[in-house]
């Protein structure tokens, strides 16, 4: 689905761009597969917001897919901006305890302890 | 001259020789936000008592001769920098009530060396957007013309400095949001290389993109606040342990001999012609200080965008996971489990764009899709980089526009995300390599501000900065002032 041929060759930044969206409509979501990637990014939609959302990331997701048609053979995908590695450092305590003054910002504590609806029945 | 027209350089050396107070200045500041930030919603935090705390204390750090480098000079930081005690919403409902138990570096840095922090600023919410018109508190007016969007993310940051209630502002840029801003309130916009400035306690939105900067008045504004902001800090693992310049005195370096690159494609039809003639007219002020123009070319320029728009929402969907209702942030009421909780405090908390961001990385990331969208987006952004690359090679300073028009109407392009991801077409390639880059003003269509974009190598601030500095030595585009802002 997402692959449909979709890339349109174009000259200048305006004209360009507006290209991208005139030629096509196959690269598109239906709303169940919206409905599936809102419950993976833990996101409930309100009944109102699902067609605009359906349209809107489809429009999206129909702009990124010009990317297939890059040469990108033989490429390493990158990470870094500068090319580093995570540097590391020795693992040791040098935070102080701050749990108070941080849960101050929590929705609901009790002894310390965040609180959340019941998850054992 | 009145204090509110005067430059961060201006105010030190006033400060300096004791012609004003620190106090006497933040009331002063004080009055002009109280007096104009209703026509702008620039602010969403004014620090009224704070701030003139902070300002006695700078005041009297300078009679016992220990000022800092910044005593007494007043700030704003946008509302993505935690700073300890006070509330930071990032602009979203999620935040709302969010009290950041800690400052961010780049907060601690500047309070250190004596900074004033007058407020926090309106931006996009969690950054995302270039108009602000996402931000849960509303949209900032641009002060050129209050129908008109100041652009964004740091919209507020750029509207509170373009109107003159404070000399400059701390920003951040993820893929244009320091320097589209800028070029949009004839300010100046400073984005340093990635890395540069430590990114702890600034809200992440895609961390590998992210990076910390200015938005200031004039360029050796910005270079005095990058030299407080720079440098190495272990509390954010992807800061570069880097010498810092002296970025101030380096302002002086001659434009004579500096290679300009000039890329083609960004003066094609989509560029508006009166900010192509205003950028072209700000090249001819260039070499006739002794610059060379050369022609480059960056081969995957269109792929920029389409690059950004998967790294980006497929990094932030990873950072947003931690809203989650539990721990701080915005909590649905009545829950009737602990997924319930989830998916409604994260339904409600989020406004629509970070909404679809996050749905669109959550997509590129997931089985399926991966090799297609992200790990192709990863391959692209290398090419994009290897072209930066080459360029670099012949030039030292890649010149062109930094946003494709000057500020449009508010709602003129909130129908279409793609039309306003547009907006960011000449500045997402610096963040997808890392470059530092800037914008400068450099004229006006139609009574609205133009900026001239500057690219350089990484770490090349010094040059970007030295050379908006000569540039803004031969021209007058940075004093110029929006009208009903004297």
């Amino acid at each position: 689905m997402h692959k449909a041929a979709c890339i349109i060759a174009c000259a200048s930044v305006g004209g360009r761009f507006q290209a991208y969206f005139s030629g096509f409509s196959a690269v598109s979501l239906d709303h169940d597969q919206v409905q599936h990637i809102a419950m993976l990014a833990r996101l409930r939609l309100a009944d109102d917001e699902i067609a605009e959302t359906v349209a809107k990331l489809s429009r999206i997701v129909a702009f990124v897919d010009q990317l297939s048609s890059a040469p990108t053979a033989d490429v390493p995908a990158m990470a870094h901006p500068l090319d580093r590695t995570q540097r590391l450092r020795p693992d040791r305590v040098t935070e102080p305890d701050d749990r108070e003054h941080v849960q101050e910002n929590a929705p609901a504590v009790a002894d310390g302890l965040y609180l959340v609806p019941r998850v054992l029945e | 001259m009145s204090l509110h027209l005067q430059t961060l350089t201006e105010l030190a050396s006033g400060l300096g020789s004791g012609d004003f107070t620190a106090v006497e200045l933040t009331r002063q500041l004080l009055g002009r936000i109280e007096a104009h930030d209703a026509g702008l919603n620039a602010f969403i935090t004014v620090l009224g008592e704070r701030a003139l705390a902070a300002a006695a204390a700078a005041d009297a750090a300078r009679r016992a001769g220990e000022a800092g480098r910044l005593a007494g000079l007043p700030l704003v930081h946008k509302d993505i920098f935690c700073m300890r005690d006070v509330r930071t919403t990032c602009g979203s409902r999620m935040l709302e009530n969010f009290v950041a138990p800690y400052d961010a570096t780049v907060v601690e840095r500047l309070a250190r060396a004596g900074a004033v922090v007058l407020g926090k600023t309106n931006m996009d919410e969690f950054a995302m957007g270039s108009s602000n018109e996402t931000s849960w508190f509303g949209p900032v007016r641009n002060p050129w013309d209050r129908e008109r969007s100041p652009g964004g993310s740091s919209g507020g940051s750029a509207a509170a400095v373009a109107a003159r209630l404070v000399p400059a502002a701390t920003a951040t840029d993820t893929g244009g949001s320091i320097r589209q801003p800028a070029a949009l309130t004839g300010t100046v916009g400073l984005k340093p290389t990635y890395g540069r400035v430590s990114r702890h306690g600034m809200i992440a939105f895609a961390s590998s993109l992210d990076q910390a900067g200015v938005i200031a008045r004039s360029a050796a504004d910005a270079a005095l606040l990058l030299g407080v902001m720079a440098g190495f800090d272990a509390r954010d693992s992807t800061c570069l342990d880097h010498p810092v310049p002296d970025y101030v005195a380096g302002l002086d370096a001659p434009l004579a001999g500096l290679r300009v690159g000039i890329v083609r494609q960004h003066f094609d039809a989509g560029l508006d012609a009166g900010c192509a003639a205003a950028v072209r007219e700000a090249l001819r002020v260039l070499e006739a200080r002794g610059a060379t123009l050369t022609e480059v070319d960056l081969p995957n320029l269109d792929y920029c965008v389409p690059t950004y728009y998967v790294v980006a929402p497929a990094e932030a969907s990873s950072n947003l996971s931690r809203f989650d209702g539990v721990r701080f942030g915005y909590r649905a009421a009545d829950p009737k489990d602990l997924l319930d909780l989830y998916c409604r405090s994260r339904g409600e908390g989020f406004g629509a764009e970070v909404k679809r961001r996050i749905m669109t990385g959550t997509y590129v990331l997931s089985a399926g899709y991966y090799d297609a969208y992200y790990l192709k987006a990863q391959k692209v952004r290398q090419l994009i980089s290897e072209d930066f690359r080459r360029a670099f090679a012949t030039v030292d300073v890649i010149a062109g526009p930094t946003a494709p028009t000057p500020a449009f109407r508010l709602g003129d392009k909130t129908d279409d995300p793609v039309t306003m991801y547009l907006n960011d077409i000449y500045t997402i390639g610096a963040n997808l390599a890392g470059l530092p880059a800037l914008s400068a003003p450099c004229g006006l269509v139609d009574g609205l501000p133009v900026g001239l974009h500057l690219v350089g190598p990484h770490f090349a601030e010094e040059s970007l900065l030295s050379a908006a500095h000569q540039y803004q030595q031969e021209t007058d585009w940075h004093r110029r002032l929006p009208e009903g802002y004297a």
